[in-house]
């Protein structure tokens, strides 16, 4: 009898994994359980062309519905699991359906924080993770309105931008004393600060939300512990995610940060594979473990859960990178900055909208932030994918080419 | 729906169909073709879906952003005729399309 593989979340690293495993020869069955009611899709765009250009799901697929079904990948949408029975090798839906396998992949992602305050239970209060998030926010948006934004990561700053191209008027309101604190550095945030003040986001730093104000059950202001109160028409918070590890905890496989995987995907039960935002993972080429929130990460480390599940070894090994766009502007960052004790500039962030900001340790170069610099990018990611060796003293030197700064 | 030819690197054609306002890289995914990585997924920030253009359609293309430009620029082996997959649109007009994919994808 064929096998069957059965996957939990119909999300990045599913469609990337489902594609992946035809390819690698799988022939037994392959189902997808997923929560939300739509195919696979993207989600960078949600915060950017999906609101404010009016497009579907459809338009964001990660792959079109027709090669699922030639791949006969069978979806099973609006469908929760709620729990992992790795005895019986099965799962068990929300409405008590068992589902055999015998392979079985976490894919579950991650969902959104929520903010522990006062009267956040009324309307206007948004989160942005879901396609049906975003519906939500464009059914109660008012142009020329009042937008607080809750958070300055990179969802709260895109949302800001976005905001303001409605022709919102945008307030962004963070807990501690810079943007960007969780994951990147100050330079970096100061540059994001000014480019969002020129372009007429208020930001505010040091704000500790304690409560939402309301009349008629829809929210008109939010209240900070130190007493300031800012009207809002209108309110999205951003304060980071969680990964969904609970199916996997619940069933006894190790956690930690995440759930742990090897440099293969496997999890510590040898039938179930994990991958995307909710693993922590090691990665050979910096040598430690990371759990990471983007899609290059959902997408290649599926690749390595799919091979794993067809018994063949993959490793996932690759340099973590992330972008984001806001308004003119392309973030792309590379590497992993942790421990840095240097920052070499290139260009100028502090009245320019073009410039690199290159972290290194005892003298290596260990990661970048290239802003509207896609040529540095596109080096620093071969440098550190192939271990290149650099001359440091030209990083700075913009009247070199960035390829020069490879070594031999 | 235009017709899309990919050339692989060994020679070999794929003639497929693909859906007006989709692209180029997306035609390639959804029809499991191998030598386009999509890494970012179609938003002009990762390179991993670089193409050549055969020359006649080169110019029924709509110019490459500066960023493109400059992403191509360092790609594996680049050409005049180098483009991101994923920002050509696919449109009526470029029924029949052949693009050829690199030996690698950086
Ligand atoms: C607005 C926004 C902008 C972003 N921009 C960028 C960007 O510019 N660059 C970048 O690299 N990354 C970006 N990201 C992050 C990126 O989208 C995520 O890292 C990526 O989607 C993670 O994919 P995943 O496969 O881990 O899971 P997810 O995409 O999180 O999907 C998980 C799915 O599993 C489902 N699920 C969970 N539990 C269950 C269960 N028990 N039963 C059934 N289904 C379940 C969920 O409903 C969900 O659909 C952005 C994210 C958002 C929200
Ligand atoms: S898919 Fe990433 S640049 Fe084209």
């Amino acid at each position: 009898m064929a096998l069957s593989c059965v996957v939990i979340g119909a999300s990045h690293a599913a469609a990337e994994l489902v594609s992946t495993l035809r390819r690698e020869g799988w022939d037994g069955e392959i189902t997808v359980f997923g929560e939300e009611f739509y195919l696979p899709y993207h989600r960078p765009p949600l915060s950017k062309t999906f609101l404010l250009q009016n497009q579907t799901p459809e338009d964001i697929l990660i792959r079109n519905s027709d090669l699922y079904d030639r791949l006969s990948v069978n979806f099973r949408l609006g469908r929760q699991v709620s729990k992992i029975d790795r005895a019986k090798k099965q799962i068990i839906l929300g409405d008590g359906v068992k589902v055999g396998y015998d392979k079985l992949a976490i894919c579950t992602g991650s969902r959104v924080r929520k903010l522990d305050v006062n009267g956040g239970e009324v309307r206007g209060i948004h989160y942005l993770r879901t396609v049906d998030d975003v519906k939500s926010i464009q059914a109660s948006i008012k142009t020329r309105g009042k937008a607080i934004i809750i958070g300055g990561g990179y969802i709260g700053l895109e949302m800001a931008a976005s905001l303001k191209k409605i022709g919102m008027e945008v307030t962004l309101l963070e807990l501690s004393s810079r943007l960007l604190e969780r994951v990147a550095a100050s330079e970096l945030a100061e540059f994001f600060a000014r480019v969002h003040g020129e372009e007429g986001i208020e930001i505010k730093c040091n704000k500790s939300v304690s409560s939402f104000e309301s009349t008629d059950g829809r929210v008109k202001a939010v209240a900070c512990s130190d007493g300031s109160v800012y009207d809002a028409d209108f309110v999205v918070v951003g304060v980071g995610i969680l990964p969904n590890i609970e199916l996997a905890e619940d069933a006894g496989l190790r956690i930690h940060n995440g759930i742990v995987v090897d440099q293969y995907s496997r999890t510590s039960d040898p039938d179930i594979v994990a991958a995307g935002d909710c693993t922590n993972h090691p990665n050979e080429l910096l040598d430690c473990r990371l759990r990471l929130e983007s899609v290059p990460n959902a997408v290649e480390q599926a690749k390595s859960a799919a091979a794993s599940i067809c018994g063949k070894k993959r490793a996932y090994a690759s340099i973590p990178w992330f972008w984001s766009d806001q308004y003119d502007l392309k973030l792309q960052m590379v590497g992993i900055n942790r421990g840095y004790d240097e920052i070499v500039l290139r260009g100028d962030y502090k009245s320019n909208r073009s410039f690199v900001l290159f972290y290194l340790r005892q003298g290596q170069l260990i990661a970048a932030d290239c802003v509207n610099r896609p040529k540095e990018f596109m080096v620093v990611k071969q440098i550190l994918s192939k271990r290149l060796r650099v001359d440091i003293s030209l990083l700075s030197d913009e009247s070199i080419s960035p390829r020069e700064f490879i070594v031999g | 729906m235009p017709t899309i030819k990919y050339i692989l690197r060994d020679g070999s054609e794929h003639e497929v169909n693909v859906e007006t306002g989709s692209s180029v890289m997306q035609g390639a995914l959804d029809h499991m073709i191998e030598g386009i990585e999509a890494e970012c997924g179609g938003f002009c920030s990762c390179a991993t879906c670089h193409c050549y253009v055969d020359e006649p359609w080169l110019e029924k293309l709509s110019e490459p952003s500066d960023a493109e430009k400059e992403m191509l620029e360092f790609t594996f082996d680049p050409m005049p005729n180098s483009r991101l997959s994923c920002q050509i649109t696919v449109t009526d007009e470029l029924d029949g399309l052949i693009v050829r994919l690199p030996e690698e994808q950086s």
